[in-house]
């Protein structure tokens, strides 16, 4: 009987599972909402169009560039190419979260689709588990989503900064959340601390050549590391 | 604000969507190369250390340190085995504080 039940048990991940692990990205979410939420009122936003841009664009370094485009007067076309270049690099994400995530309707994929962050994508493609629920990646995105949007509308109707000391060392919470996935799995491969090391140095000296710095460093970085580390270290696995 | 900012949010949302989407609906990579296979499942750790490098050191305008402090914080209570809270937690308490007394 145990055997049976082994061959049919597969550790499914449910929505709840989804939701707990995306509460660190709401928290960190919070103060980058709330500080797009402010400028959007300093750039001459309505409230609606704030949180609508937040409800259907969802990608902070976007917003921020567009409202400063905004407000020096850039044409509508230049602002959408640089939205669009500025997420070419959840292609990369979402072709490597497609092995990961379990089979399902196109729709429903489509739905969670539009959660992939590079926040979501990084607790997802850390999890330890084999294959992804399509109920875990809804609860993970959507979390991280309410966050967004929520506090995008009260930076906007409070209009007061956070204190500077809070601001500031809330920064660290995406960061330290990204090493808090990076870590677990440094320790255990060889492999992983080369190819993030690998795609951290590159990025360093692409941010330092202004063309490169935005989008297009984290993708020619994130490509050259995992293409290089492939052909070189072949085989070794770098997942659990 | 012209009406027509409406339209450009929507935009940007199909710009910002498309790549999201396009690859999870559409690509099949059952009979792909291995070695592509493989590039695909290096991609999260590539893609970690540049989202890390050179981001973090730049969260406070003008001080490299801020930032490497509060990361170097991060790896600590990541080591230790931490769960991923309490390593953000962690990590702002360590800046709030260090900030203060500093």
């Amino acid at each position: 009987m145990g055997a049976v039940l082994q061959e049919e048990f597969r550790p499914q991940l449910s929505l709840i599972h989804g939701i707990k692990a995306g509460l660190p990205i709401a928290i960190g979410y919070t103060p980058v909402a709330f500080t797009y939420g402010l400028l959007a009122k300093a750039a001459g936003l309505s409230l609606w169009e704030t949180i609508a841009m937040s409800m259907f664009v969802f990608a902070g370094a976007s917003q921020y560039i567009a409202l400063s485009m905004l407000a020096a007067q850039t044409g509508a076309i230049e602002i959408l190419i640089t939205t669009f270049i500025m997420n070419i690099r959840h292609l990369l994400m979402s072709a490597s979260l497609n092995e990961r995530a379990e089979h399902d309707k196109p729709w429903i994929k489509a739905v969670y689709a539009f959660m992939v962050t590079d926040e979501s994508f990084s607790v997802a493609a850390t999890r330890n588990e084999e294959k992804l629920s399509s109920h875990f990646l809804l609860g993970l995105g959507f979390i991280g989503y309410c966050s967004w949007v929520v506090f995008s509308g009260i930076g906007y109707i409070t209009g007061a900064g956070l204190p500077e000391v809070v601001q500031n060392s809330m920064g660290i919470a995406l960061y330290a959340m990204f090493i808090g996935l990076l870590v677990p799995a440094a320790k255990k491969s060889r492999k992983v601390i080369i190819l993030a090391s690998t795609a951290a140095l590159l990025n360093i000296a692409f941010s330092q050549y202004e063309p490169l710095s935005g989008g297009w460093g984290i993708i020619l970085s994130t490509i050259l590391s995992a293409a290089g580390v492939e052909l070189i270290l072949g085989e070794e696995k770098a997942h659990a | 604000m012209p009406d027509s900012l409406i339209w450009l949010i929507l935009g940007m949302g199909m710009a910002t969507y498309l790549p999201r989407m396009l690859p999870l609906v559409w690509l099949r990579t059952d009979g792909l190369n291995p070695k592509l296979q493989g590039m695909l499942k290096n991609v999260p750790y590539a893609i970690l250390g540049a989202l890390i490098f050179p981001g973090v050191l730049t969260i406070k305008e003008d001080n490299l340190l801020f930032g490497a402090a509060g990361a170097a914080v991060a790896f600590l209570a990541a080591w230790i085995g931490f769960n991923v809270i309490l390593v953000v937690v962690c990590s702002i308490l360590a800046l709030v504080f260090g900030s203060f007394i500093l």
